[in-house]
């Protein structure tokens, strides 16, 4: 039985079984890769995506649980909020290796999405499950008060 | 007397050695496409690395492979020889190419170099890779004059065709223009350039002329990695390939015994089970049923020769060796003969745990072979080890291998390993699989924080010596720990009279004015893999030496920074980026309430590093750092925002081991697995930082690593001023930092 799910927009159907975490249905099924692999446990949010608009760690969402809803991830982020913090990111040249930063650009557009103008301890409650090992911290926390200007 | 080099010796090389070492090519040449326009590339003389032996195994197709091409289309695509893992290699390559063709920035693309380990050599190390901080500072000269080169060709076709003079033409912003206001594009112009001479030699812009180098301007990889199409190993997509993941042994040194594999053969999607010498792989049609696939497997390890001590038997192990001499390093006068004599002695020993590098994207290499040739992908950071490495596994010659560099997600040393173990493991699957289908290996986060390959431990006792008026007369300095480079094919370079250079780099070059100076090394065999790790001998011996800088500054009544200028009266770079870092900080005005700064010095990576750090202690003896302060004379700034981003990422990831960085061993198996175990720095731990860079025109040194290693006895100095409390053992949570009664 598949899963109808509407991803960036677009209704699809899914193939994997129901049990498969949303992550890898997005990368191998869909070759959605931009939401990356960082732990498989919700401790890098690496993988976050947003769920009926809310941010998730998408390691941790089964297939099953995703039937009838819509998922947004970094290549269909494109709304208001979406395009103000990625032109932050890009404006501070925030990314080094890049590989966390989907996900950090996912909850930062959560957080902006509810808070138009955080604080730094808004940021530091609202990243701290976002990872990275390249230490960018400095430049989010600056491309997210960027991106506020704009929102 | 010094230990003759170091890791910085080796992988990074100083402006004038590396002007020198620049092999001064004897021939050039280039290659044109039918209507593609100029490509061009300068190639290095075959018999400089190798011989006839190795120009014979390289088929020229590869030797020709360009630095630079321009298209009718007008896109100047630079071709980048070393990884891009974050650092900004290929911002910083493209740079320099811009710079001397005057392109303008956006027509500029960039694509990762072909493994060739003649054209593509790192100059610092002789073989294709980069490591050492070395990546700019190696080609720095080597791309500016690919850039200068391409332009006179460009020149040359626009003289011809508008019938000037060369010297009456100006590019400017990529666009060639004369007087009576002809202009034409780098593209346009190509096709014509390409079949012109290429010039002998070209003369490179001074610094007064640079308008690229030294400015702020875009990285080339931002958009791409804010979008989500930046493309890593772990990405790579294609017809019928298959994921695989490995059961690898608990313990070091452990081999597989026997497997049961019926119910992993049964788990969907699972396609075979294959042993391989690291262990025994699962291949599946995809990532998830890989791993599901792999818990089903049951394996018994033969575990006879495998290292079953614990974190704590090694380090008592090594401290029993503080008490007994070990090989000389450095000796300066004569250290224990000034401490008998001493006013007042200063010991303290330390202890540093093993880390895990733990890059955002876990080890992963995709393999396509067919029995007679194959393709490999991966973020290849020393692709002439992992290339060859390859081609002994499978068999094959290195021309019937093809190894693709593309993106990491971080390595900080991960990615460099003299056994190139994770390209083998892959190669391994492929050959043990048979089938002409790509196979992507990857590894799990368990696997990455289990798997080796980490920061050694090391314990240290420094012993100094101040006379009655606060003058520091004698420094011991003992050092035991396992050696990076001992069996592997570095060792050669860097183990020399029982000394493994990288152990004790940074502490034999100790740059204080002290008269009566040891520094000995023991070297432990533990059958634990190690490897650098981002600063690789700094990361402990900058925190014992400036820590204990600051112990002796208490003990001399005076302060830090003063103290450490006395020492330093003929070293103008440490001293200068001291002074600035400390002017920047507000060393000598009140910090603000609550809060205490320390300071610390550190030379690696042939760049000097002060930094300043400032904190707050809370309630229940934790801390914050508030704010770090950092100044860097790295020669030239090729770009300095991406020098800054190195700074503000460096001291973020020293500080994340700082505070909490550790992989313990209880019977040789690894204590941690993921990163709630092995906590990284989060957001809400990093400070405010400001990054400030020493105006320099000497030629580039390293920006990687040297912001690293300091920012522990920055932190742990401003502990010491709030508390009294000394930082001997790393991570700091070791410990409770209280303010009260000084218990130094």
């Amino acid at each position: 039985m598949s899963i109808s799910v509407n991803i960036n927009g677009e209704k699809r159907k899914l193939d994997a079984a129901p049990d498969t975490p949303l992550l890898w249905v997005l990368r191998d099924e869909l070759g959605l890769t931009g939401t990356k692999y960082g732990c498989g446990a919700a401790l890098c949010g690496a993988c976050s995506v947003h769920l009926d608009g809310e941010v998730v760690r998408s390691c941790q969402i089964q297939a099953q649980d995703v039937e009838g809803r819509t998922v947004t991830t970094i290549e269909g982020a494109d709304d208001k909020v979406a395009q103000a913090v990625k032109a932050a990111w890009n404006k501070l040249d925030v990314a080094q290796c890049g590989y966390c930063q989907s996900g950090q650009i996912m909850s930062a557009i959560g957080l902006l999405s509810q808070n138009a103008k955080p604080t730094n301890d808004d940021i530091d409650k609202a990243m701290d499950g976002n990872v990275c090992r390249c230490a960018t911290y400095h430049r989010i926390r600056a491309a997210i008060h960027e991106a506020a200007k704009s929102v | 007397m010094t230990a003759s080099s170091s890791l910085t010796d080796i992988f990074s090389m100083a402006p004038q050695a590396g002007a020198a070492a620049m092999p001064q090519p004897s021939r050039r040449s280039f290659l044109k496409l039918s209507g593609s326009g100029l490509i061009l590339g300068l190639a290095a003389p075959i018999p400089d690395l190798g011989g006839a032996a190795q120009a014979a195994a390289w088929p020229a197709g590869l030797a020709t492979d360009p630095f630079v091409r321009i298209g009718p289309d007008n896109i100047v695509t630079v071709i980048i020889k070393h990884l891009d893992k974050g650092q900004g290699a290929a911002t910083g390559l493209a740079t320099l190419v811009a710079e001397e063709l005057d392109a303008g920035w956006t027509q500029i693309r960039t694509e990762f170099a072909p493994s060739d380990p003649i054209i593509y050599k790192n100059f610092a190390f002789g073989v294709q890779g980069v490591g050492g901080s070395t990546g700019l500072a190696n080609s720095y000269e080597q791309y500016r004059r690919a850039g200068a080169t391409a332009r006179a060709m460009i020149l040359a076709a626009a003289a011809k065709e508008w019938g000037v003079k060369p010297s009456e033409i100006a590019i400017t912003n990529g666009v060639v223009s004369i007087k009576s206001g002809k202009t034409a594009t780098l593209g346009a112009l190509a096709d014509a350039a390409a079949k012109g001479p290429v010039p002998s030699d070209v003369t490179l812009k001074t610094p007064d002329q640079f308008v690229y180098i030294g400015k702020k301007f875009p990285r080339v990889d931002s958009a791409a990695k804010t979008n989500g199409t930046a493309k890593f190993t772990i990405d790579q997509q294609m017809e019928g390939m298959l994921v695989c993941v490995i059961a690898r042994p608990p313990k070091f040194g452990a081999t597989v015994a026997s497997f049961y594999a019926t119910a992993a053969e049964k788990s969907p999607g699972v396609v075979a089970i294959l042993q391989v010498p690291q262990g025994v792989a699962v291949l599946a049609k995809d990532t998830w049923s890989a791993i599901r696939g792999r818990q089903a497997l049951k394996v018994s390890w033969d575990e006879s020769k495998a290292e079953k001590r614990s974190t704590a038997d090694l380090v008592s192990e090594y401290r029993a060796l503080l008490d007994k001499p070990g090989a000389v390093a450095r000796k300066d006068g004569d250290a224990e003969a000034a401490l008998a004599k001493a006013a007042k002695i200063v010991t303290a020993d330390f202890e540093f745990p093993y880390l895990a590098h733990a890059p955002m994207e876990p080890l992963d290499c995709v393999v396509r072979y067919d029995g007679s040739s194959a393709e490999i992908w991966t973020g290849s950071q020393l692709q002439t080890v992992d290339h060859g490495t390859a081609c002994s596994v499978l068999g094959l010659k290195p021309e019937a291998v093809q190894l693709h560099t593309v993106w990491a997600g971080g390595s900080f040393g991960r990615r460099a390993i003299a056994d190139a173990h994770f390209v083998a493991e892959a190669c391994a699957v492929a050959k043990a699989y048979g089938k002409p289908v790509p196979i992507k290996v990857i590894w799990t986060r368990e696997d990455d924080i289990k798997g080796g390959y980490y920061r050694p431990i090391y314990v240290h006792r420094v012993r100094a010596g101040l006379d009655k008026d606060g003058n520091v007369i004698a420094w011991h300095h003992r050092i035991v720990g396992q050696s990076i480079m001992a069996g592997t094919p570095f060792e050669a370079m860097s183990v020399k009279n029982g000394i493994d250079a990288t152990s004790v780099e940074g502490a034999n070059t100790l740059p204080y004015a002290i008269p009566n100076l040891t520094v000995e090394l023991h070297t432990m065999k533990v059958g634990i893999p190690v490897l650098w790790w981002r600063s690789v001998g700094a990361t402990h011996n900058a925190h014992a030496t400036e820590h204990m800088i600051d112990l002796l500054a208490k003990e001399a009544g005076q302060d830090p920074v003063a103290f450490r200028l006395s020492l330093l009266k003929d070293k103008p770079r440490h001293a200068g980026v001291l002074k600035l870092a400390a002017d920047k900080a507000g060393w000598n005005t009140a910090p603000p309430p609550g809060t205490t700064r320390g300071v610390a010095l550190h030379e690696s990576f042939r760049s000097y590093v002060a930094q300043i750090a400032e904190v707050t202690l809370k309630p229940g003896g934790e801390f914050k750092v508030t704010r770090v302060v950092s100044a860097i004379d790295c020669g030239v700034a090729v770009n300095p925002d991406v020098v800054h981003a190195q700074m503000e990422g460096g001291i973020g990831y020293g500080l994340g081991a700082a505070l909490r960085g550790a992989i313990t061993l209880k019977g040789g198996e690894v204590e941690q697995a993921n990163f709630d175990t092995y906590e990284p720095l989060r957001m809400s731990d990093m400070p405010a930082i400001e990054s400030y860079i020493v105006p320099s025109a000497e030629a580039p040194t390293g920006v990687g690593e040297p912001g690293t290693p300091v920012v522990l006895p920055a932190v742990a100095n401003a502990l010491f001023r709030a508390t009294g409390q000394r930082t001997l053992q790393l991570p700091m949570n070791k410990q409770k930092y209280q303010s009260g009664p000084l218990k130094a």
